[in-house]
């Protein structure tokens, strides 16, 4: 079975002036230049590619990081590709202060793990090595188990499908 | 307690219980994809269920737009790679000569009040504009409901917004749009269904109900429900022959998560400046920025009565010199109307570039994209930096569009 606490380094996807960005839409997340891969190795190279200051994110990222997002994260478009790519990226969660609905929707359904945590506490994750999400409380913790902020823990449903490996694998009677 | 719209059409459509943050199973009368995530959705369906068949070939269908007729070998790619899985599985392909998607199952009678829709657009909730659900999904998704016919949901909260007052052209349902988009913001209504009613939403025709419906997805909402009307019913009869479908009207003791009210009573003609769509203003505050390119089209302002309103204010005058006018009829059934009426003829001798009906720029379609610096007017729904291309986008009506075509510079329909 999928683990419910998923660790890993943080990323605080901000910008210059290192507030968390709101309203990264799905051309930001992943242009629509590159709507005809169907490659998610390929989609991997555009995760982030179109965020002013975050074009390098692929280079820069390793499997297992988990991403912190401000509002409404994956406003805009239906693509799957704009979660396939951080997917392929072997990002372990993400964690936001909203979602766009459909990306939600997305995320989920190709297991991976969202958790909407309404207020972000920047300064307590700056510096940090490795945070521990829990799916199944929602709760976002530090290093030596130092709880950083709670937030909404993943819905069943939500769980299931993400225990199953994504929607498709999941058993319907 | 009382149902909301969408509330009523999942009750219609589902065993579970239905109340606002309840997951439940749909059933979804119709389910599609286009050919950007179809290729997509066929190859999820083929890995997850290789000897499977589709719940039911009649319900489901492929709508190619994004990229129509292809103009890059990938789309043309994807487009047969869906045209061999429906061939294989039984399923009617609206091909590359069709149009916008959504705006084809809505002539087509297939998005009917009270049905639920699902598909690979964003922008499925323009189905909202005959009281249906539509709504876009990722290809995980809608590879699961072409197999199984329903999916899970999460019933959103309903917000109330009520409109007072009463606007005339040249303030149109855009300008109603973009004002309801700036009010709420990007994510206003983010997870909601939205219910718009008043007077002046009542007294839209079909178009201006699509227009209205097609932006609640910039305003972060699920769906967007109107209430019923003769332009409503008039299409829908056109569209099936019939009037009889249950058209989802909220209960009076309905619950609503927010209540919103807002004033329309002297609206001036709106526009979005870059780079969001809430960024709105009056376009008198805008007025003589220069323009390069007009784009006149989209599934938020494609139909006939937009163009045709276009072609009106351009008839018997030039766009300026140095100006490219771009027009994308919705659908082939918009653009024949408009072609045997003779205003594509009013638009050419206007000089207009006139292309075949489909998304255009939205999904660096036929046309519609920029260079950087080159400033775009577009009745389009999305302005997102880069989304078209480099240059800046404002979205406006079709009205502001053409009068900014005429005088080469962002220009109120009020001076016409």
């Amino acid at each position: 079975m999928k683990q419910s606490v998923i660790t890993g380094r943080p990323w605080l996807i901000t910008d210059e002036e290192g507030r968390l960005i709101d309203d990264i839409d799905t051309d930001q997340i992943y242009h629509n230049a590159h709507l005809a891969v169907t490659d998610p190795k390929e989609m991997a190279k555009y995760a982030l590619g179109n965020l002013k200051g975050w074009e390098d994110f692929p280079t820069k990222v390793r499997p297992g990081d988990i991403l912190f997002v401000g509002e409404n994260f994956g406003a805009g478009s239906s693509r799957q590709h704009a979660v396939d790519c951080f997917l392929a990226l072997g990002i372990g969660a993400i964690v936001g202060k909203s979602f766009g609905a459909i990306y939600k929707r997305n995320a989920i359904n190709s297991g991976l793990p969202l958790i909407e945590v309404p207020e972000i506490p920047l300064e307590e994750l700056r510096g940090v090595e490795g945070v521990a999400v829990n799916l199944e409380t929602g709760e976002i913790t530090g290093p030596g188990g130092r709880l950083i902020v709670r937030g909404k823990p993943m819905s069943q449903v939500a769980l299931e499908i993400y225990r199953a490996g994504g929607l498709l694998k999941l058993a319907v009677h | 307690m009382g149902k909301t719209a969408i509330e009523k059409i999942f009750a219609a459509h589902t065993e579970d219980e239905v109340a606002p943050g309840k997951v439940i199973w749909l059933k979804l009368d119709v389910r599609t994809a286009r050919d950007f995530a179809g290729a997509n959705v066929v190859k999820r369906f083929r890995e997850a269920y290789p000897d499977e068949r589709v719940a039911d070939p009649e319900k489901t269908f492929f709508t190619f737009d994004c990229n129509a007729p292809a103009n890059t070998i990938a789309y043309a790619q994807n487009q047969q790679t869906c045209r061999v899985f429906a061939r294989e599985q039984g399923i009617r392909v609206y091909d590359v000569d069709s149009g916008i998607g959504t705006h084809v199952l809505l002539e087509e009678g297939i998005a009917v009040p009270g049905a639920t829709l699902v598909g690979t657009d964003s922008h499925m909730n323009i189905l909202g504009a005959v009281g249906a659900f539509g709504q876009g999904m990722g290809d995980v998704d809608i590879a699961f409901a072409f197999r199984h016919g329903r999916t899970w949901f999460e019933v959103p909260p309903t917000m109330r917004v009520r409109i007072r007052g009463n606007f005339e052209y040249p303030v149109t349902a855009k300008d109603l749009t973009l004002f309801l988009v700036g009010k709420l913001g990007a994510r206003g209504a983010l997870g909601k269904a939205l219910e718009i009613e008043g007077e002046a939403v009542e007294a839209l025709d079909m178009a201006g109900r699509i227009t209205l419906c097609s932006m609640a997805t910039e305003m972060g909402a699920i769906s967007a429900f109107l209430p019923p009307s003769d332009s409503l019913w008039e299409f829908v009869e056109g569209a099936t022959g019939r009037r009889d479908f249950p058209y989802p009207t909220a209960d009076p003791d309905a619950e609503y998560i927010q209540e919103l009210e807002f004033d329309v009573a002297g609206l001036k003609p709106i526009i979005a400046a870059p780079p969001r769509p809430d960024n709105v203003h009056e376009v008198s505050e805008l007025e003589g920025e220069r323009v390069d390119t007009v784009f006149v089209g989209s599934c938020t302002n494609g139909r006939y009565e937009d163009i045709r309103t276009v072609a009106e204010i351009l008839k018997g005058r030039k766009v300026a010199k140095g100006v490219v006018l771009k027009v994308a009829p919705a659908t082939r059934r918009v653009w024949g109307r408009l072609l045997k009426e003779g205003w594509l003829e009013v638009l050419y001798d206007a000089g207009a570039v006139i292309s075949h009906a489909a998304c255009a720029g939205c999904a660096q379609g036929q046309l519609g994209m920029t260079g950087e610096g080159e400033v775009q007017l577009s009745t389009g729904n999305r302005n997102f930096p880069g989304k078209q291309g480099k240059g800046p986008t404002y979205l406006c009506s079709p009205a502001t569009a053409a009068a900014s075509a005429l005088f080469g510079k962002i220009t109120s329909p009020e001076r016409l």
